[in-house]
């Protein structure tokens, strides 16, 4: 009976939500997956702190396929979801031929800046910022004057983490060295804890005393065994910290949450064009909480604060991977 | 004495396993507290119910047949191809130089040569571990796998490095000239006054996919050369007793099927994408296998394989859009299907035989 029940409830909620046209807001994840400890569970956590603030409900696929990219933006458009907000630089080519055939939708577009749409809110987070403002912290923890930097998959924006990182590096210690190193060449890379405590392993018997891992769920092992080795690490995205008390030297966060939580509330009125989270608009930043308190010392505090207002007036200028493919500070 | 008729080795035994898998599939969404006739319906709906549905579902079963064909190839010579992912990979590779740096004045000419570059590429890919297999024994299996990693590696470097535009941050190659569009089924059937979905991704290469079909049927069942591959993977001593050399089959064949595994890419690179991207055989070549085990390595059945996991594919899809079933989920339901009809085959099989052999006995 109660199964019956549930049965019947379940064919008719489907029949309601196929029929009704929603202009509720859609939510499309990268390939990573909804709980990838990063970057699209950060996108994740905004919509549903936006669901339990607001009582709204949203739709939300987790895309298996490259072809499912232009699907899903296309039936969620077509059933009248709106806006649709898409993850990952991935979805700027889709987006770029199906977002002229729904001019009354609004699509948001996180980690795109370069595409020319009237109905697209695309926005970049200044990644290179924060991580000069992590590396300089862990230069200053650093007693080995080595520190290390694991990546997930080795794209560019990967390298425009490590970028940034470096010059951080560089700026408090110019004789550091910074140890590099890319989890692999396949998506597998962003979910390999594994390896990543492998390497892990392998820049300690370098030198490293401070790992920052910028490599998705990868991330996790290299947290662990910093922790296990009894050296720091840095945590990437959303705030780590938590993850080993005392152990994480700091996150570099990267507000997807904020990002995402501000196009749903915004709604179907949502302000379109590029728009770059920065250290200015607190899109990019580090994360100090109880946890990290007694590894952060005042004096590291202050050169950081200093140094973050000084790249906001513009007086630090922190170069871009992408501006010219290669980096002043890190060779790949 | 044939154990059973023809046609419940090639339509029963398929299709009761089928069965068990949705049962099994059912007893799963039942346990998350989903309803599962309304799963298949959707699932039904969204991938067969309208051109729309079909047009995906057709594109992923294209994907299936060329990989699926590659599988069947190199199985009837004896040697199991895991390396049809990296040989699509390359294919991939193959079909964007040639449609990049060449100005094509027509798509069709465009598809005859991409067609070859990405055979040419996968046929090289498979080359190396042919090679290694024929004259130094090192099992096939083993180093085709490994090809796989190395494929990856060199897409990402050619991506990363070489493919990429300036300033796109994208591992993608740029997008290819207008010129080398291909048809889509939407514009082939027009003309035709059929109307068909607009947004299908299913293309001309459906039909390249079907020729292949009948291309492979007709060699290893019409030819001489199809004599010897299928003489050697049924017994080798026999083989070279009979003055086939082994050197030479075991590479033909697996320049064949690295071919027919490069061959996707007219599909999913120059068809779908129009671009090449890293992720873009997400895993074709190792459905190729579960397709060639499911169509017994006959080309007709790697057909209706394909069709089949295309449309697990494309129903998935629409489970995901319209459902809360996690997209995990909707991966163990394929693995059902894989697991029932490739791996647990004996299972419906055993039972079935002794059936049909009670009831010739009864009717002696």
């Amino acid at each position: 009976m109660t199964l019956m029940k549930s049965l019947m409830g379940a064919a008719a909620s489907l029949a309601l939500t196929a029929g009704a046209a929603l202009a509720e807001p859609a939510l499309i994840f990268d390939l990573g997956g909804k709980f990838d400890k990063s970057f699209n569970e950060a996108a994740h956590n905004g919509a549903s702190r936006w669901a339990e603030e607001t009582g709204g409900s949203y739709r939300e696929i987790e895309l298996q396929s490259e072809a499912q990219r232009e699907q899903a933006l296309r039936r969620f458009a077509e059933a009248g979801a709106n806006p649709v907000i898409t993850m990952g630089f991935a979805m700027a080519d889709p987006l770029s031929t199906v977002a002229a055939d729904y001019p009354d939708t609004k699509f948001v577009a996180v980690d795109v800046t370069w595409l020319e749409a009237p109905n697209i809110r695309q926005i970049g987070f200044a990644e290179h910022e924060g991580s000069y403002l992590v590396g300089m912290m862990a230069a200053m923890a650093s007693k080995s004057d080595t520190v290390g930097f694991i990546g997930g998959m080795d794209i560019p924006l990967i390298r425009h983490f490590a970028c940034g990182y470096a010059q951080g590096v560089k700026a408090v210690n110019p004789d550091a060295k910074v140890v590099a190193n890319m989890t692999g060449t396949t998506p597998a890379a962003w979910n390999d804890p594994v390896k990543g405590s492998e390497l892990t392993k392998s820049q300690i018997s370098q030198g490293a005393d401070v790992i920052y891992a910028a490599a998705g769920g990868t991330g996790v092992g290299v947290l662990q065994t910093a922790a296990d080795e009894g050296i720091l690490s840095i945590g990437v995205d959303s705030n780590q910290n938590h993850l080993h008390p005392g152990k994480v030297l700091t996150s570099m966060l990267k507000r997807v949450d904020v990002a995402v939580y501000e196009a749903m509330k915004a709604g179907e009125d949502l302000e379109t064009g590029v728009f770059t989270m920065g250290l200015a608009e607190d899109g990019v930043g580090y994360a100090l909480d109880e946890h990290n308190a007694p590894l952060v010392t005042d004096e590291m505090k202050a050169a950081v604060e200093e140094a973050r207002e000084k790249i906001i007036a513009g007086e630090i200028s922190v170069a871009s991977y992408y501006e010219n493919d290669s980096c002043p500070a890190l060779s790949f | 004495m044939e154990k059973m008729p023809k046609w419940a080795d090639v339509v029963l035994i398929p299709l009761i396993s089928l069965l068990l898998a949705a049962a099994l599939s059912a007893l799963v969404i039942l346990a998350i507290g989903e309803d599962p006739v309304a799963a298949v319906k959707l699932m039904v709906d969204g991938a067969l119910g309208s051109t729309y549905g079909w047009g995906y579902t057709l594109y992923y079963a294209t994907n299936f047949m060329f990989t699926g064909l590659a599988v069947a190839v190199a199985a009837h010579a004896g040697l199991f191809n895991i390396g049809g992912e990296g040989q699509a990979m390359l294919g991939g590779l193959g079909v964007a130089l040639v449609c990049l740096f060449i100005p094509w004045p027509h798509w069709s000419l465009a598809l005859i040569f991409a067609a070859l570059g990405a055979g040419l590429f996968g046929a090289a890919w498979a080359a190396i571990p042919a090679y290694l297999q024929a004259k130094r024994g090192s099992h096939i299996v083993i180093t085709t796998i490994m090809f796989n990693f190395i494929a990856a590696a060199v897409l990402n470097y050619m991506l990363v490095n070489v493919l990429r535009p300036k300033g796109s941050q994208d591992p993608a190659s740029a997008r290819f000239p207008e010129t080398v569009h291909l048809p889509s089924l939407h514009e082939m059937l027009a003309p035709l006054g059929i109307e068909f979905s607009k947004s299908g991704p299913a293309n001309v290469s459906l039909l390249v996919a079907l020729a292949a079909c009948v291309v492979i049927w007709l060699l290893i069942w019409r030819t001489p050369l199809g004599y010897e591959i299928r003489s050697l993977g049924k017994s080798e001593p026999a083989a070279r007793y009979a003055g086939i050399s082994s050197v030479r089959i075991v590479m033909i064949a697996m320049l064949i099927s690295g071919a027919l595994a490069g061959m996707m890419a007219i599909n999913n690179v120059m068809g779908e994408a129009e671009r090449l991207v890293l992720n873009s055989t997400e895993g074709a070549g190792f459905i190729g296998i579960a397709v060639a085990l499911m169509g017994r390595n006959h080309p007709f059945g790697v057909f209706l394989a394909a069709i089949l996991f295309g449309f697990l594919y494309q129903g998935g899809a629409e489970l995901a859009l319209w459902t809360s079933i996690p997209r995990e989920l909707i991966v163990v339901i394929q693995a059902l299907v894989i697991l029932f009809t490739g791996a647990l085959d004996d299972m419906v099989r055993m039972p079935l035989e002794k059936i049909f052999i009670a009831v010739r006995k009864g009717q002696n």
